[in-house]
């Protein structure tokens, strides 16, 4: 039980707009354990972005039960959210949201600065070595608007675990990049998990979802379907790509 | 988030808006270099009333006689003749803050020296007058008390006097000058003293022993004026007092009659001149004080401005853990130091126009401390004010939407 990293019951989430309620979560369950890979489909408007909030602390569901690392979030001030996310959560955009002319070592140090136990210099080794894990060690210096698309979703994915969350939550964060450059990050996120890293990730590209341990599939505010599968290597697929398919 | 990290920050992000930040302030600088220039101003316009009126005399108290109603019966003429000797012998043998007295009579005529002639009026005065109103010799002497018992027909003159009347560079001193028909030897020369604050020529001056006055020139017992100094500044106040108790005695004045005579010290003078240039400085910095008001609403402006450009940042900081409280704190310290640094650029230019205005003006200048530390705490204060409702908006943005902003 000690390895359960969230857990939700019946979550739902409904939407008032203006005199109707737009249901987009109709009650959903399930457990995420310690070291999985779990990656959350379905169509457009099927409820995947808001549970990831709902996950990741930014919104709070509107009736269900929610913990994350034995923490039961529906209790939890707003101050508190703000600190379980700078403590146990990180973050991957689809639009990566990095600081602009901001150098990539100071986005990584971001919520670091958040956290007052940690001393500057504690910030700047971790941050490096954040960068180090996605291979950016030697692009610290550089300006988000002097990295490739992929350099920059690297640098989000290196701030997203620079303050070593308990999972990864990453909202299609490969939906911005062509192929080759997705299996890359795919490959990045493989090792991550074969680190021991715990990642939920909202795509709706199968292919995507095939280097996945687990697929979660969301239909009109239901889970449809949950089964573990067996990942395809990323590294691998990366290197059958046709080279044709590089311009 | 520690306070240096949130400098850093706020620092970076004013910045990258350089021409911003600088037009922005612009609008603190004109506020506070205002503010700070009249302060001074004020201060040192009152600093030179001060040094002009204590240079009218030392701790210096004015007798006049009043006009006295009686019954309803006005007896101004007999009670323009209320001061006298005895007054003054009374004075002299019992007062005790009083460190000198002189009685004065004034008379007009026209002065002549050969073929120059001055209008002006001549002054019946004891010799400790000098002492009493800060004149001091250039040369010569001043009559003393065997002149004053004597009559004597001899006068100081002042250096406007000496002018007008010894034209061809004679030595005035030892020649005689004639006042109407009298005849008089100039004994001394006063030192120059220049204007006093209300633009009168304080060396269009002749002395002359009071007695000569009374008995060659009018013909009378009493005096105009009596002037005296108190022993210092503080005992001015009980110096007139004592007068003022001394007077009523020898005038015979019953309990809750009027006095038939007026005191004015030169204490209550400055009083009253101070509080009129006080309330003029006021008056200005309040009028420059809206200047820094419409600083701080520029400043506000774009505090505003930059949180909407800002919005998707706010929702990334927050999303990675920042509080309400970081983002509000980053906000504001953005506009103190924006304040902050415009209320330094505007102190400097505010001392730099004071002494340009108190140079061009001869006044002395005053650097006011209190003026630059509050000027500091109103700077920090506008920063914190302005910047207050555009940093809570950003705080309380919602991470989500604010992630999504465009
Ligand atoms: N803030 C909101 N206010 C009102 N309705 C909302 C809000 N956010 C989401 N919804 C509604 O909730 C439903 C689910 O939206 P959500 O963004 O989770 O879909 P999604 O699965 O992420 O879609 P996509 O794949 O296009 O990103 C949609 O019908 C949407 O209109
Ligand atoms: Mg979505």
């Amino acid at each position: 039980m000690e390895n359960e990293i969230i857990r939700i019951e019946n979550l739902r989430r409904t939407f008032r707009v203006g005199n109707e309620d737009v249901h987009a979560l109709k009650g959903i369950s399930f457990t995420i354990y310690r070291g999985e890979f779990v990656s959350i489909m379905g169509t457009s408007g099927s409820g995947k972005s808001t549970l990831l909030n709902i996950l990741g602390c930014l919104d709070k569901p509107t009736s269900g039960e929610y913990n994350i690392d034995g923490v039961s979030v529906s209790s939890l001030s707003k101050n508190q959210l703000s600190t379980l996310r700078n403590r146990k959560i990180g973050f991957v955009f689809q639009s990566y949201n990095l600081l602009a002319r901001t150098t990539a070592l100071e986005n990584v140090e971001l919520p670091l600065l958040y956290n007052n136990e940690i001393s500057t210099k504690e910030r700047h080794e971790r941050a490096l070595a954040a960068l180090q894990a996605v291979g950016l060690e030697n692009r610290m210096h550089h300006l988000p608007n002097q990295l490739s698309g992929g350099q920059q979703q690297r640098v989000a994915i290196a701030r997203a675990l620079v303050n070593d969350p308990v999972i990864l939550l990453a909202d299609e964060a490969t939906g911005n990049l062509d192929t080759r450059t997705s299996y890359e990050i795919m490959t990045l996120f493989q090792q991550l998990h074969q680190q021991g890293k715990t990642i939920a990730f909202v795509t709706h590209e199968p292919d995507i979802a095939a280097f996945t341990t687990r697929t979660i599939l969301l239909r009109d505010g239901h889970i449809t379907n949950d089964c573990a599968i067996e990942p395809k290597s990323a590294k691998e697929a990366l290197e059958s790509l046709p080279v044709s398919d590089d311009y | 988030m520690n306070i240096l990290n949130l400098i850093k920050i706020a620092i970076k992000a004013l910045l990258r808006n350089k021409s911003r930040a600088i037009l922005t302030m612009l609008g603190i600088v004109i506020g506070i270099a205002s503010v700070i220039a009249m302060v001074s101003l004020g201060q040192s316009s009152t600093l030179s009333v001060k040094n002009q009126l204590s240079s009218m005399g030392s701790n210096m108290i004015m007798i006049m006689p009043s006009n006295q109603m009686r019954g309803g019966v006005n007896l101004g003429f007999a009670s323009a003749k209320s001061l006298n000797e005895r007054d003054l012998k009374s004075i002299r043998a019992n007062a005790r803050y009083v460190a000198a007295i002189t009685p004065m009579v004034n008379s007009s005529a026209q002065l002549v020296f050969g073929s120059n002639n001055h209008p002006g009026s001549i002054q019946g005065v004891d010799a400790c007058y000098l002492d009493i109103r800060k004149y001091e010799l250039e040369s010569g002497i001043m009559f003393d008390e065997n002149d004053v018992k004597k009559f004597a027909k001899v006068c100081v003159i002042g250096k406007t006097v000496a002018k007008e009347l010894f034209t061809n560079g004679e030595n005035p001193i030892g020649q005689t000058v004639r006042f109407g028909t009298i005849p008089m030897k100039v004994i001394g020369i006063l030192k120059s003293k220049g204007q006093n604050q209300m633009g009168q020529d304080q060396d269009d001056v002749v002395l002359a022993p009071y007695t000569t006055i009374q008995k060659r020139f009018m013909a009378i017992t009493h005096y105009n004026m009596l002037f005296a100094s108190a022993l210092s500044e503080e005992q001015s106040e009980m110096a007139a007092t004592e007068i003022t108790y001394i007077l009523r005695s020898t005038h015979g004045i019953a309990n809750g009659s009027d006095d038939d005579f007026e005191i004015r010290t030169q204490e209550e003078l400055l009083t009253t001149m101070s509080s009129i240039t006080g309330m003029l400085t006021i008056l200005l910095a309040a009028i420059a004080a809206i200047s820094l008001v419409v600083g701080g609403i520029g400043i506000m402006n774009i505090m505003y401005v930059t949180v909407t450009e800002r919005t998707k940042e706010i929702g990334l900081r927050m999303s990675i853990g920042a509080q309400n409280r970081d983002i509000m704190m980053q906000f504001l310290a953005e506009s103190v130091i924006l304040s902050l640094i415009g209320g330094v650029i505007g102190i400097i230019f505010g001392l730099l126009l004071s002494y340009a205005g108190c140079t061009l003006l001869k006044w002395p200048y005053v650097v006011s401390q209190t003026a630059i530390a509050l000027s500091f705490l109103v700077c920090a204060a506008t920063g914190i004010f302005f910047g207050w409702y555009p940093a809570k908006k950003a705080a309380n943005l919602d991470p989500i939407n604010a992630l999504r902003y465009e």
